[in-house]
């Protein structure tokens, strides 16, 4: 738009009446309002991702009151005490046990793990891939920034090799995680990648994740500009948008090991995986029954679904 | 609250500590068990894990003890009793969740069959070196609850205990028994249900909406919610107000982190369980706990044969908090205390603390890996009477 129409449009008056100020924002329901303003930095994805699960939530006939919500540490540890759903704000890397204690001791809830690249890979590795094998009930999210955001910018075991983060100054050397082909390899019955550009596909395979029984994981590259952008100058959080739009493709049913992510490469974004597998609860039940008969007493199941 | 007679093993056993132990989370309510196996703890993992499917709990064997302990806290989170169980090097693994227990408050039990450390140590052998540990091994300033039995019986006893106090105190409740009580095989009586008291869980009666998961009363402890329920709660490891939000302030620091300290220290009365013999009299006292206790006695018999007639007897069976105003009280009676431990130096450290110089304390210390020699502590008390 040229500058002289842009100041011909202001000049015009108000046609519109304008509303009351008071209006509830959309998501005022689904947050903590009294918690506002949040810590993220602004141009952080975290809140795109946010945005993107309440929405996602609506898609899904839950019950609201059986969603939980457990994060670990760091900039998206702290996911748990903005959303208002029972949520959980454990130790750095623990969310994942902690929501499988929730998810075991009480089969009826939907726990969500929403939580960082370092909290769930790095610390809390040994979680992610064990909950996977498992093919344990539960959703997990996460957020890549390739960074430790929350400490000021060190690397993880995301960050892109020859990225600069403060712990390699000259740039990374290690060879990252391909996040979607570890959960794939573990056993997760849905793996999904997207960035937080892709706001509507994104939402859409939040819910589809919601409702798939068994380990789901979806992975949203997040852009930080304040840390892993400004080290590897690559501009503003607009620039990061822009890079994701020319740079990432939608590859559904891609091979989870084929989909890695180098310094400022393309990015292979899509549905995975989807595929169908008895969870934890289900492998038990099934195999309890057939060792024990009738002494064995379900668990998780109500009388009336027994009979 | 009486037991679900689902979870009773009603009748006369002969158990090891470990599986007394089991049976005891079992009567208790445990009905979510998480843990990873160790020397010598294991045997109480392998019994509910057998014992589970016929009662509708759940076990599960997590990838290490760091999950173990994260997933109780999940599991009593979800309104349902929860317990692991561990050794020495499971317990280090242990310790930043226990601190999360702590601030969330989250009650629930973790058993600790002591082993020889340090590190690796004495995996199959006995020792009493964790006891600091349990007061101390986490990081920031929380207070606990920790038990020590000294039988199987003891075993199956205090752990309902435990779990009562853990619901009662909203606490995880460390239950620091060791390799020669956890495999030693002795009777064990189960009573019937309905003579099982427990603990109910105090939760909240406020509408959705109403609900602050930190707002506490008289007695410091805050009603509880479980997940699920609508309140839409949030807890975290943050230093948090009553609404469980943080705040990043040393006024709320002092607020939050001064309760979980008082809400003990104002019961210790309650909490504090001794057994005491000889106590008129006494001119030296042999304090110990665990087995130690055993071998004390011993120890005390000999020393009687040898004409010292006036011992006392104290056997710490709530080991923290630890009973402060006893010791001293006896302090200012006595001529000395006589504390052998399965270790260096630790529960001494309290003794001696408390004794404030008002009457000698000897430590009769022994690393770990069988059980004292009685004429060792005998020799001690000998040495107390000069």
């Amino acid at each position: 738009m040229k500058a002289a129409e842009v100041e011909e449009i202001q000049k015009k008056p108000k046609t519109r009446k304008t509303k009351s100020v008071e209006e509830e924002h959309p998501l005022e329901k689904w947050l903590r309002m009294d918690r506002m303003p949040h810590i993220w930095c602004s141009t952080c994805g975290i809140g795109t991702a946010v945005t993107c699960f309440i929405e996602a939530i609506k898609k899904t006939t839950l019950a609201r009151e059986d969603i939980c919500v457990v994060s670990g540490i760091g900039c998206s540890g702290r996911i748990a005490g903005y959303i208002k759903q029972d949520s959980f704000h454990t130790t750095h890397g623990r969310a994942i046990p902690f929501a499988v204690g929730l998810k075991l001791a009480n089969p009826k809830l939907k726990v969500v793990v929403f939580s960082g690249d370092g909290d769930l890979s790095s610390i809390g590795g040994n979680h992610l891939i064990h909950t996977a094998r498992r093919n344990l009930d539960i959703t997990v999210l996460c957020i890549n920034n390739f960074i430790y955001a929350m400490t000021g910018g060190q690397v993880a075991p995301t960050t892109p090799p020859t990225a600069i983060a403060t712990t390699t100054p000259y740039g990374n050397y290690e060879h990252p995680f391909n996040l979607p082909a570890l959960a794939a390899a573990c056993g997760a019955v849905y793996v999904a990648r997207w960035t937080a550009l892709h706001v509507r596909r994104l939402t859409n395979s939040m819910a589809e994740a919601l409702q798939k029984k068994g380990f789901s994981f979806v992975e949203i590259i997040c852009p930080c500009t304040t840390l892993y952008a400004r080290k590897n100058k690559l501009g503003s959080g607009l620039d990061l948008m822009k890079f994701y739009h020319d740079n990432s493709v939608i590859v559904n049913g891609a091979d989870p090991r084929e989909v890695d992510i180098q310094f400022q490469s393309e990015i292979k974004v899509g549905k995975f995986i989807d595929v169908d597998k008895p969870t934890y609860l289900d492998s038990y039940n099934t195999y309890m029954k057939t060792k024990l008969g009738d002494k064995f007493k379900p668990y998780g199941v109500t009388d009336e679904e027994r009979q | 609250m009486k037991a679900d007679p689902a979870g009773v093993l009603t009748g006369v056993h002969y158990l090891d500590g470990d599986k007394a132990c089991a049976e005891g989370g079992l009567a208790a309510g445990c009905r979510f068990f998480a843990g990873y196996p160790i020397t010598p703890s294991t045997e109480v993992a392998e019994r509910v894990s057998e014992r589970f499917p016929y009662m509708g709990g759940m076990f599960i064997q997590m990838e290490d003890e760091l999950a173990s302990m994260a997933a109780i806290l999940g599991g009593s989170w979800a309104g349902v009793k929860s317990m692991t169980v561990t050794s020495g090097p499971g317990f280090s693994l242990m310790m930043e969740n226990i601190g999360l227990g702590a601030m969330l408050e989250t009650p629930c039990v973790v058993v600790n069959v002591q082993r020889g450390g340090p590190s690796t140590g004495l995996p199959t052998l006995p020792g009493q070196a964790d006891m600091m540990q349990a007061r101390w091994g986490s990081h920031g300033d929380y207070r606990l609850i920790a038990l020590s039995p000294n039988s199987p019986q003891e075993c199956f006893d205090l752990t309902i205990t435990a779990f009562n106090f853990s619901e009662k105190y909203r606490v995880p409740v460390l239950f620091m028994m060791d390799e020669c009580v956890g495999h030693m095989t002795e009777k064990v009586v189960i009573p019937e249900a309905d003579k099982i008291d427990l603990t109910e869980r105090r939760y909240t009666k406020k509408k959705p909406g109403e609900y602050l998961p930190y707002a506490y009363g008289e007695d410091l402890i805050p009603d509880m919610a479980k997940a699920g329920d609508g309140h839409f709660f949030h807890v975290t490891g943050l230093t948090h107000d009553e609404r469980g939000y943080p705040d990043m302030t040393w006024e709320m620091q002092e607020k939050c982190v001064h309760r979980l300290i008082d809400k003990i220290d104002k019961n210790v009365d309650e909490i504090f369980m001794i057994e005491e013999e000889n106590m008129d009299k006494a001119e030296v006292v042999v304090i110990s706990y665990g087995i130690t206790s055993r071998v004390a006695l011993r120890g005390i018999q000999l020393a009687e044969q040898a004409g010292m007639k006036n011992i006392g007897r104290m056997r710490l069976i709530t080991v923290w908090p630890f009973p402060e105003k006893r010791i001293r009280e006896l302090a200012k009676k006595v001529k000395a205390f006589v504390v052998p431990e399965m270790n260096y130096g630790q529960m001494v450290l309290e003794v001696e603390r408390c004794a404030g110089g008002q009457c000698k304390t000897i430590l009769v210390p022994h690393g770990g890996g069988t059980v004292h020699k009685p004429e060792t502590i005998y020799q001690a008390i000998k040495e107390a009477y000069k």
